[in-house]
């Protein structure tokens, strides 16, 4: 390798990672969030149930298992293409208890209001939890109102919590997840981001990308119901399918790999994607799932995830490792290789 | 997609990877200048497909990368005043200045909004006519186009509570310096096609001659890479130095005339810092004295405001393990073969980051 | 700087530096300036950066391109033969 070049000196400009403040990366779903959570969140609280880093927590009472988890929900706008700030408080959390598993038992919801939001924006936002929850099978049993002074707030921040009964007896968790299973996709990639940002930065598109949101416990039970050996699930959030791998891969210990020509992304997203360039594998989606099963159990837990509608598009997106390096690997649509890791942030609209 | 998804043909990219073998007979640097480059390789995994004899150096191509320490800090300073909305494009909001960055601003309760485009700047201003509307007009050539358009727009319809803080950067000087250096490895150059597309490959002749170097304006998506290292290689092995345009379905020699022209009306030259490199002479584009009425620097009196440059490299600080400058792979002045990662940390910072999170571990090569 | 993608001009509005398109990129539709691109039309695809079309694009020099890769596929399948 030839000399260092004493003409150039390199000032490297890398992302800032240790801040005094919170700022809006923390909040991003990317390495940041994840470092807050592990220096100052998931210590403090230490226990059991919170550092096997599930979507929910698993509870014994008794014979029986719960599922409990909670979500807040602070987006904006609070009206998207496709649903609204309701939408997802119930969906999300369903979600996170299907993700352990469980069938919904029952919602909490805890708004928090803005001085000054118009009555009638509250009353189109409980109705649409309201038709949610009917759809998903689950009830809003209890919750808390609160009004902040003006300028405190987003308008609205909801926080929805669930509880869950587990009916099966599988630990659905990363650390079930075994080298060789097979990694299930759900759907397509990328819409709830796009459709979010479309509307949020006011990069405004001639064709409206309608959020993919989403209740996911149907499938989900299907698959237990059929006997599928679920090692586990995910659903993809913030941070899209990339994230969620990664915190599997670490969580689990293994290596996972994935190939980008499996993974289905609609044109129309692939279009806005390329504008903005941004990467559909870490945008947002709030009605897709990962599910890790035996290899030998794929082909028919697809075909139960397909004969469900928000699964139609289900297919095999890759394979667990024997390597323990938790690296996620991609393989490329022209054939190589690369290796994925979260961003820092959330990610952004560039020009370069 | 038309016009994209046929260049990213694997059946297609491992021909052209075996030609390129074909033809390699010795050890050749061949240097990309744009970060977007530097994204496909990294994204697409090209270094993959090529012969080991050729090794990929990574340019100073991002714009963001390489937009002085103080001019980051002037953005800092006028997007923290109240009565300012700063915008900008989104590669810039983590861009580290002296003491934090866009989105720490942001969080202490400036007003910074990230804009798809210039114009979406000058439609805030017009839309918000008690407020002062900054514009971070930062880029290569490929958008100063536009962003000339934006200050001719904002004068023609008087939108006075406009302003843009100019750091333009321009690539043929910047490849000049890098091949003037003593200790220069770069024996052949992608030129970037998009900033071609706007001033057309005029320019890069004398280069070429002067410093013997093929120069091959190349596109971005993994097939216009290869081939342009195709015909890169292919002068190199054959001791040709000459200009060629591999990008030609949007790359003409004269580039774009009508842009040029508004290009010349709006800015003027100007010497240029760029981070971690220095002063290049004529490097950059400042505004001319017919449109000064709307530089962020004179109107935010923030302009002569010198910052000096740490010698000290700044991942030092962030990233605990990178021991010493040589191993960042910023700039690939000093980039090795097996770490070929280039300055686009900030802009395609997952690759980045894992480089170095992972020790720079390369996945397993069997199928 | 990098980042321009190719879409087609679905209308034009405007003149000058003025002139705006509709742009479909993918079927998403986008509006861009044309003001770079006079000789722009209806039906032609243009690359845009940040909002403005800063070429048009050739559609013969593509087609060039891509015949140029059959070729070298060719060659190298010939090769091997050998």
């Amino acid at each position: 390798m030839a000399p260092p070049n004493s003409d150039f000196t390199t000032s490297c400009p890398i992302s800032i990672t240790s801040h005094d403040f919170v700022t809006l990366a923390h909040g991003g779903g990317g390495r940041m969030m994840h470092n807050l959570l592990e220096r100052v969140v998931i210590p403090a609280f230490g226990n059991q149930p919170l550092e096997s880093r599930h979507d929910g927590a698993v509870l014994t009472v008794g014979k029986a298992r719960l599922a409990f988890t909670t979500d807040s929900y602070v987006v904006h706008p609070l009206f998207f293409p496709g649903g609204d700030i309701g939408t997802l408080a119930v969906t999300g959390t369903v979600n996170d208890l299907a993700m352990c598993g469980a069938r919904p038992l029952g919602l909490s919801a805890a708004f928090i209001l803005e001085e000054g939001l118009p009555m009638a924006t509250l009353e189109k936002v409980v109705a649409s939890m309201a038709r949610t929850a009917k759809a998903a099978k689950v009830g809003i049993v209890t919750g808390d109102t609160k009004v902040v002074d003006r300028g405190k707030g987003d308008g609205l921040f909801i926080n929805t919590a669930g509880v869950g009964v587990i009916e099966h007896g599988l630990v659905i968790a990363p650390t079930s997840v075994r080298a060789g299973d097979a990694i299930l996709l759900s759907g397509d990639v990328g819409r709830h981001g796009v459709a979010i940002m479309a509307v949020r930065e006011g990069l405004q598109f001639e064709t409206t990308i309608e959020t993919d949101c989403a209740p996911l416990a149907e499938p989900v039970l299907a698959l237990l119901a059929a006997g599928i050996e679920v090692h586990c699930l995910r659903d993809l959030t913030r941070g899209g399918l990339a994230t969620t791998l990664i915190e599997i891969a670490e969580s689990s210990r293994l290596h996972i790999d994935v190939g980008e020509r499996e993974i289905p992304v609609e044109e129309n997203v692939c279009g806005a994607c390329e504008i903005l360039g941004l990467d559909p594998l870490y945008l947002a989606n709030e009605g897709r799932f990962v599910a890790f099963v035996p290899s030998g159990q794929a082909d028919k837990a697809v075909a139960i995830l397909q004969s469900h509608a928000v699964s139609s598009r289900a297919l095999r997106i890759g394979t667990v490792g024997e390597r323990p390096d938790k690296l996620v690997t991609l393989l490329s649509r022209i054939g190589t290789r690369r290796m994925l890791d979260m961003h820092s942030g959330e990610q952004l609209p560039r020009i370069c | 997609m038309k016009f994209v998804d046929e260049y990213r043909d694997q059946e297609k990219a491992e021909q052209i990877a075996q030609a390129i073998a074909r033809i390699t007979t010795r050890q050749w640097s061949i240097m990309e200048v744009c970060g977007g480059q530097t994204h496909s390789i990294v994204k697409y995994g090209i270094d993959e497909l090529l012969p080991k004899q050729i090794s990929l150096l990574h340019g100073p191509g991002c714009p963001v990368c390489v937009t002085p320490l103080e001019i980051v800090d002037k953005a800092l300073q006028i997007a923290a005043r109240p009565e300012v909305i700063f915008c900008s494009f989104g590669d810039m909001l983590r861009v580290p200045g002296s003491g934090g960055d866009l989105f720490s601003v942001k969080a202490k309760g400036g007003d910074v909004r990230i804009v798809y485009s210039p114009l979406d700047a000058l439609k805030l201003a017009r839309e918000n006519p008690q407020r002062q509307v900054v514009f971070f007009a930062v880029g290569f050539e490929t958008t100063a186009p536009a962003n000339a358009m934006v200050v001719f727009q904002a004068q023609q319809q008087k939108v006075a509570n406009f302003s843009v803080l100019v750091s333009h950067v321009l690539v043929p000087p910047a490849i000049a310096a890098i091949l003037s250096a003593p200790d220069n490895r770069t024996q052949g150059f992608l030129a970037a096609g998009h900033v071609c597309t706007v001033m057309g490959f005029e320019e890069y002749f004398q280069l070429a001659e002067k410093f013997h170097v093929p120069i091959v304006v190349t596109g971005f998506e993994p097939l216009d890479i290869l081939q342009g290292i195709l015909m890169c290689v292919g002068q190199l092995e054959a001791g040709r130095a000459q200009v060629e345009n591999q990008y030609a379905r949007s790359v003409q020699r004269q580039g774009n005339r009508p842009a040029q022209a508004l290009m010349s009306k709006v800015f003027r030259i100007v010497p240029r810092k760029w981070r971690g490199v220095g002063e290049i002479p004529a490097s950059g584009y400042g505004l001319s004295d017919e449109f000064s009425a709307y530089d962020a620097e004179l109107r935010f009196g923030v302009a002569g405001h010198h910052v000096d440059e740490d010698s000290e490299c700044i991942s030092g600080q962030v990233l605990r393990g990178v021991k010493k400058p040589q191993e960042c792979p910023a700039f690939g002045v000093r980039c090795s073969p097996e770490r070929p990662l280039g300055a686009t940390m900030v802009s395609s910072e997952g690759a980045c980051a894992a480089y170095y999170q992972y020790r720079r571990r390369q996945p397993d090569q069997n199928g | 700087m990098c980042l321009a993608v190719p879409g087609k001009i679905l209308s034009i509005t405007g003149s000058d530096t003025s002139r705006m398109g509709q742009v479909s990129f993918g079927g998403v539709g986008k509006e861009a300036c044309l003001a770079f691109v006079p000789e722009a039309k209806v039906g032609d695809y243009v690359l845009v950066h940040a909002g403005f079309a800063i070429s048009i694009v050739d559609e013969a020099e593509a087609a060039q391109t891509l015949e140029y890769f059959r070729q070298i596929g060719e060659l190298g399948k010939l090769e091997d033969k050998q």
